[in-house]
């Protein structure tokens, strides 16, 4: 592509009080499209806030969000055209099967072929020889799967991720990880928000802390390690990381 | 009004009813009290109870029982709209391009379906009982259809709840008061027995005219001014539970 496009996310000035509580205080950033941007913050700090506010389930109190071009406020319905919302709890039917609410979303999302786009998805998750079980019966990886899944049905340009491996074993970490990498390779714009920092590393193009109600840096992760004074040469045996050993022992299928 | 509003309501509808159809337990649970309180009067304090002579007590107290049936019902309707709004996958519909006002409808649709299926169980345990009618067409379409304005008037009463209750036992404890009501009205003993105070509260409370106006029914006799009262009872209700309920939704989805 020739021409310069616009963000795919323009946040500005945006606030949001819960009573007295001060949540986000001002806070500014831009997602270009097809890239992968993380939210970083402690509990508490506010990203399930911007999360919703940026897929219209919340208003916020001042400030200015534009997704796919649209206003959040004022184009509420086309934004909701462009995006979909992986929540931080997982928003699935349980008394359906897992086939069932793909298909369920499908249809909702007024696409052709529902039962062929579950299908495939299910394939996609490694999820279909689970496909005709209730979801009540799935364990909590199979259940974010397929929460996972719900939300690329339809290709929606943008896609929003709050925390999406809480709570997975590292092997459902690393299939989540290369699925979210897929998507942007694909040219999805990916925002999510986590609280573990290998998470961001691992995935995002850049990365934003947000801190007290702004964001408190934003940059790459080159830019951000910058940021620190540079790391003493050191020499030192290679140890294992836990993670390695866990991940040797069970064996990825990777 | 979105475009979408039919389509999405039907499909949002067939989910529910798949909820329904597999947990059957819901509607025997709706039914089995009901048919256990008329059971009890019937052959317990039936023979005690004089209501005059003409009327078999089945015949005259059925009434009363169907409401209570609908009564008991609309725990479930906020029931099933709580566990929606606690898993989360309210807030995934509201994020999707789906007309947004279809998740409530589709809800209330299937309170109707779902009441109206328990409504006909006790009728048919009221036929073994005893319970028998020669009213025409006319009198049973008038039935139905006060039963149907009676179920949607306590469904947006129980959609309250299911939108903002925090607990699973805030969602259905509305619903007790409302099983109760019948028993201080016409339903089970005639008022004009009744201590002064009670009499007064019995015979201008809404269940004693809608009681009324379907025991006439079914009896063939001329319901005169009830049916009015009654009709009027349930669509007064009818639109302050709606605008309640439509008041508390707006906040949840701003
Ligand atoms: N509906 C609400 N009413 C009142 N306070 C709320 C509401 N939702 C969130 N809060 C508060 O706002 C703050 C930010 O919440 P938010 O869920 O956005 O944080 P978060 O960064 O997603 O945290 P976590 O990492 O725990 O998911 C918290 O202090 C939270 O208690
Ligand atoms: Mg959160």
């Amino acid at each position: 592509m020739t021409t310069q496009q616009a963000p795919a996310i323009q946040v500005h000035g945006l606030e949001k009080a819960y009573k007295d509580l001060r949540v986000l205080r001002g806070v500014d950033f831009e997602v270009a499209r097809g890239s992968i941007f993380a939210l970083l913050g402690s509990n508490g700090a506010g990203k399930t806030t911007a999360v919703k506010i940026l897929s219209t389930l919340l208003k916020p109190d001042a400030g200015t969000a534009r997704v796919n071009g649209f206003d959040v406020a004022t184009q509420a319905a086309d934004v909701r055209e462009s995006i979909s919302l992986t929540g931080q709890f997982a928003a699935v039917d349980e008394i359906l099967s897992g086939r069932e609410n793909l298909v369920l979303v499908a249809r909702l999302r007024h696409l052709r072929n529902p039962g062929r786009i579950a299908d495939d998805l299910l394939a996609r998750f490694s999820l279909t020889d689970a496909g005709g079980r209730k979801v009540a019966t799935y364990s909590g990886g199979m259940r974010r799967r397929l929460d996972i899944a719900m939300s690329l049905i339809g290709d929606p340009p943008v896609i929003f991720l709050d925390e999406p491996t809480t709570g997975l074993d590292p092997q459902a970490r690393i299939e989540v990880w290369q699925a979210v990498k897929e998507l942007a390779a694909n040219g999805t714009t990916v925002l999510l928000t986590t609280q573990y920092l290998d998470e961001a590393e691992q995935l995002a193009d850049r990365i934003a802390i947000l801190h007290e109600g702004r964001i408190l840096v934003n940059g790459t992760l080159d830019e951000l390690k910058r940021l620190l004074p540079p790391a003493k040469v050191e020499y030192v045996e290679k140890q294992p990381t836990l993670e390695d050993v866990f991940l040797s022992l069970v064996g990825t299928k990777a | 009004m979105s475009k979408h509003f039919f389509g999405d309501t039907g499909v949002l509808l067939g989910r529910s009813l798949r909820h329904i159809t597999r947990s059957p337990d819901t509607i025997i649970t709706t039914a089995i009290m009901p048919i256990a309180m008329m059971l009890m009067f019937v052959y317990v304090f039936g023979g005690a109870i004089n209501i005059g002579s003409g009327t078999s007590y089945v015949n005259y107290m059925l009434p009363g029982i169907l409401l209570i049936t609908v009564a008991s019902g609309i725990a479930y309707t906020a029931y099933r709209l709580f566990m929606d709004m606690q898993g989360g996958i309210f807030e995934r519909f509201q994020s999707m391009p789906t007309a947004r006002s279809s998740v409530l409808w589709a809800h209330v649709l299937t309170s109707l379906v779902a009441n109206l299926v328990s409504l006909v169980v006790v009728m048919l345990v009221a036929l073994l009982m005893g319970f028998r009618s020669s009213a025409g067409i006319l009198a049973w379409l008038s039935v139905a259809g006060i039963l149907i304005l009676f179920t949607l008037a306590l469904t947006w009463i129980a959609v309250i709840p299911g939108l903002s209750a925090k607990t699973m036992e805030g969602a259905s404890a509305f619903s007790y008061p409302l099983i109760f009501l019948p028993f201080l009205s016409s339903a089970f003993v005639p008022t004009d027995t009744m201590p002064t105070v009670l009499r007064v509260f019995a015979d201008n409370q809404p269940v004693t005219s809608i009681v009324n106006a379907v025991r006439a029914l079914f009896a063939e006799q001329p319901v005169g001014n009830d049916i009015w009262i009654a009709l009027g009872w349930c669509v007064g209700i009818l639109v302050v539970a709606y605008a309640f309920a439509m008041n508390a939704y707006r906040r949840k989805i701003s």
